[in-house]
């Protein structure tokens, strides 16, 4: 069984215009909504109180709010959580005792009747913000150093290249979870994180490909060796990006409320990794200015052969 | 021709490193026991202790599989049912005296064979078998000036033993002055504790309120070592009140430079735990001044000078001696139960110095009245116009007034507690001694047990389905080799589960188990890069043997790259993750490196055997 035919021959560079017209208008939308709307940040990261309790049979939200509101808890947001029997309140950080309220909440639902309580989260304000601060970082630190490797492995021009694709698909999903309001909590920062290295797994192929190409298409245009290239790659590229949105859709769909957003977040970063690997990489090398001369000055030497 | 041979000793290695990881994975496969721990830090826990422990399950009619002793310590009961081990842990803790603590565990049932050769099941995050976890900042500034206050007194009693006529020693902030009436004083001043405190402060001279004076600064060694004795202490309380709360394989320990992690598995009374862990709790014992009219003092607020107002639970005013009978520090022991008239009550036994102390106040004082003053210490983040504060409340209220009937001294109780949940705390709090700095609750992650329960078993049909998915794709898509892939894929699995079973410290969490759907999904692309270039190599016209050959070689480099960048994204995941997103990229960078291993030797090794002796194969890729 094959995807694509044998012999395939798309002009992937000469469409890049089209792609680069997709990907601004893309990375407008994220930065445009991150900028007005921001993201719907979660008690990971802003602070505050989260509980998620379970009834014996469906609840209506206006008595747990009346309950809530006698309590004092005016401000608190509640929702269901996946079905009408779970029950999911969120309380901002406010002047009272942080780390007592989820008791005081319980206890005041429980004169309500039976219930299960399933989790609390309750994130110091200090804490949320530490973790805020730890988040940006890794995310800095994972592309710095991915930018150190690909420079040393390839060259540094492949290595902008190879950021220039990783930062445009971090840009583009976190801004779909700013468009869409899904909360981001630390497992979207996780599921983020892997998608920087999976993108950039899509594009080292690609790279790889593009370098021995280089060594071997003396006679090509730049332009030319990095279509035979892409296309060269294009059915793994599929082929893997095919096989890991199955388990991630195993994932969203059978594995429960908890690692709904994490699995958006792999499932969105996924398919914009397969798409910037494809159009964005390579001709971001382009603009770069990339061409077999360069290799050539400095040879890279090939791990063992044998395996 | 023998293009595509191994030598021997690479099939044995494939073989022997998966015969190996199969065996230590299987201990998974034996589901753990839900089971009660009964156990003591006190009192040895022995035959007469199972007898009645099975005496009390049979009484109340719940089913147990059997009941195990766990060296001198404790006894483990194991159930079929956790509905039976959740009402079993209540008979128990009723039945039983509050000597004994009863926590929820799961037992590993591991059979003996494997735990012989220490091949145990992999240790699961409280996301998934339920239990609290906690983050406590210590409030080191408090013990910098808890630090300040002692020396001062200690100085003072310095500069009294060497007659030097010092006018005042006072704590500012974080120094202390000392005041002298002229300059030649001062000097002896500086010279005594120059030479008494050298190393432990930096002595100056320097100006307070106008006039000349000593002044004393904490050096940075000793900051720190005070800062490292105030954490140490508060882990070494917490243990105590750990152990006491009855939680089994509790984990706390430092994280960080001001904060302690409490893991507690099994707990479902979050309440009591978070009540307990970050409390300080003491008592105090004065005479109350029979003179004096409290009412009138609480109205007009003219306190004798030699008595304090306190309130009774009821709001009654109470005028108390300033003078303190006895601290709490001298209590050893104390117990939770009932008085004679059924009232909650604790049980107190002091330390020699202590019995000695009391015996004498107590005796000099019969006939008179004596308060019982419990005081309690509780911090807790604030948030005010949208900055974060710590606060601490202090509640003192007299808890009973009673007449001293005669004289008291080891032992003795006190009443007026409202619950036996307070009494069965504050005896809790009196046994595990106070803690050396405040401590307070910077971050709270519970699971219950219905929802532990929930991510296992949504976890492992999640991997199961998309596990499936990707084997039915491959073995359509390659055919002989997507069957080979998916042989490679199983070994994956497999060498993930042994590896994470083999690390100690490794835990299993709910996005661990994303970590390995994700590996499952991304160990394929290393068979799908050599395949496709395999293909490749067979278009362009090349032999079987030298196309296996050359997919394999070429893609190596491909594989290595892709999944070396993948690693460093799941380094620093770990390295700045916490909790359950550690776990996460413990199981992505095992599942990456295992796939290595798996897609490239493992792959290969199978599609020798079946190719590599023949002359020109048709290959079913």
């Amino acid at each position: 069984m094959r995807l694509l035919p044998r012999k395939l021959d798309l002009d992937f560079m000469g469409r890049s215009r089209h792609a680069m017209i997709l990907s601004s208008v893309l990375l407008v939308l994220s930065l445009g909504s991150l900028l007005f709307q921001g993201l719907n940040l979660g008690v990971d990261f802003e602070g505050g109180t989260l509980i998620e309790v379970g009834y014996p049979a469906p609840v209506e939200l206006d008595g747990i709010r009346g309950r809530l509101e006698a309590s004092g808890f005016d401000r608190a947001v509640v929702q269901h959580f996946g079905s009408a029997q779970d029950v999911l309140i969120r309380i901002k950080p406010d002047e009272r005792p942080q780390s007592e309220l989820s008791n005081q909440v319980l206890e005041s639902l429980r004169g309500g009747g039976e219930l299960q309580l399933r989790r609390v989260e309750y994130v110091g304000p200090q804490v949320g913000e530490e973790l805020r601060d730890d988040g940006g970082l890794a995310m800095l630190y994972a592309l710095g150093l991915i930018l150190i490797y690909v420079a040393l492995r390839f060259e540094y021009r492949f290595s902008f290249g190879a950021v220039v694709a990783l930062v445009h698909d971090v840009i583009v999903t976190i801004g779909f979870f700013s468009l869409t309001q899904i909360e981001f909590d630390l497992t979207v920062l996780a599921a983020i994180l892997a998608v920087i290295g999976y993108s950039l797994n899509d594009t080292i192929v690609v790279f790889d490909r593009i370098r021995e190409n280089f060594r071997q298409l003396r006679r090509h245009s730049n332009t030319e060796v990095l279509n035979v290239s892409i296309n060269q790659t294009l059915s793994r590229t599929l082929m893997t990006s095919l096989t890991t949105l199955l388990v991630l859709l195993a994932l969203f769909f059978f594995g429960g409320e908890v690692i709904h957003a994490f699995s958006i977040a792999l499932i969105v970063g996924v398919i914009i990794g397969t798409y910037s690997s494809i159009y964005v990489a390579g001709s971001s090398l382009l603009v770069l200015g990339v061409s077999g001369r360069d290799l050539e000055v400095t040879p890279v030497e090939d791990v063992d052969d044998r395996p | 021709m023998k293009a595509n041979q191994y030598p021997w000793w690479k099939n044995l290695l494939v073989v022997g490193v998966l015969l190996i990881a199969a065996f230590y994975a299987a201990p998974n496969l034996y589901p753990s026991d839900p089971s009660v721990q009964v156990s003591s830090s006190r009192v040895a826990v022995g035959g007469a202790e199972q007898k009645q422990v099975e005496q009390i399950l049979k009484l109340k009619g719940l089913p147990y599989q059997r009941v195990e002793r766990e060296g001198e310590e404790s006894l483990l009961v194991r159930f079929a049912d956790p509905e039976d081990q959740l009402k079993a842990a209540d008979a128990l803790r009723s039945a039983l005296s509050d000597r004994f603590s009863v926590a929820l565990h799961l037992a590993p049932a591991t059979p003996g064979w494997l735990e012989a050769l220490n091949a145990y099941p992999m240790n699961l995050g409280l996301d998934l078998r339920g239990g609290v976890h906690f983050l406590l900042e210590v409030d080191l500034n408090a013990s910098i000036s808890k630090a300040y206050e002692r020396h001062a007194m200690d100085v003072r009693t310095l500069l009294r033993e060497q007659d030097i006529r010092y006018r005042g020693v006072r704590v500012h902030g974080e120094e202390v002055h000392i005041l002298a009436r002229d300059t030649k004083t001062l000097e002896q001043v500086e010279e005594a504790v120059e030479e008494d405190y050298f190393g432990t402060f930096d002595v100056t001279t320097g100006e307070t309120e106008g006039q000349s004076s000593v002044v004393m600064r904490l050096t940075p060694t000793s900051r720190s070592e005070i800062r490292r004795n105030a954490i140490s202490q508060n882990l070494i309380t917490l243990r105590k009140r750990v152990n006491e709360l009855g939680v089994a394989e509790p984990v706390i320990q430092q994280q960080g430079r001001t904060r302690i992690a409490v893991q507690l598995p099994g707990v479902q009374d979050t309440a009591r735990a978070k009540e307990i862990l970050g409390a300080t709790a003491t008592l105090e014992f004065r005479l109350v001044d029979e003179q004096s009219d409290p009412y009138l003092a609480a109205e007009t607020g003219k306190v004798p000078l030699a008595d304090e107002l306190y309130y009774e639970r009821d709001g009654n005013p109470v005028l108390l001696k300033r003078r303190v009978m006895l601290t709490g520090e001298h209590i050893i022991d104390a117990s939770s139960g009932f008085d004679e008239r059924g009232q909650p009550a604790v049980h107190i036994t002091l330390d020699g110095d202590g019995a000695r102390q009391f015996a004498k106040v107590t005796g000099e004082n019969v006939k008179r009245l004596m308060g019982v003053v419990f005081i309690e210490q509780r911090s807790d983040t604030v948030v005010t116009d949208g900055e974060p504060h710590m606060v601490t409340r202090e509640t003192r209220e007299v808890i009973n007034v009673a007449r001293i009937q005669e004289q008291l001294s080891k032992r003795f109780q006190i009443t007026g507690l409202d619950t036996s949940r307070e009494a069965r705390n504050l005896a809790l709090l009196l046994r595990a001694g106070a803690l050396a700095t405040p401590m307070y609750i910077v971050e709270e992650r519970t699971v219950g047990p219905s929802l532990g329960q929930q991510n296992i078993e949504l976890g492992a049909l999640s991997v199961l389905i998309g596990f499936l998915l990707v084997m039915v794709f491959m073995m359509l898509y390659y055919r002989l080799f997507g069957l080979v892939a998916d042989l490679a894929l199983v070994a994956n699995l497999i060498l993930i589960v042994a590896v994470m079973s083999m690390i100690p410290g490794a835990t299993l969490t709910l996005p661990g188990i994303a970590g390995i759907v994700l590996t499952v999904g991304m160990a394929v692309d290393a068979n799908v890069l050599i395949f496709e270039r395999i293909r490749e190599e067979l278009d362009n016209g090349n032999s079987p043997q030298a196309s296996i050959q050359a997919g394999y070689s070429k893609a190596l480099s491909t594989i290595a790259d892709a999944n070396i960048t993948t690693l460093i994204a799941a380094i620093v995941l770990f390295a700045f993750g916490t909790g359950p997103i550690k776990g996460f990229a413990v199981t992505l960078s095992i599942g990456i490196v295992a796939s290595m291993f798996t897609a490239i030797m493992g792959t290969r090794a199978v599609i020798n055997q079946i190719y590599g002796t023949q002359r020109t194969p048709t290959l079913a890729v």
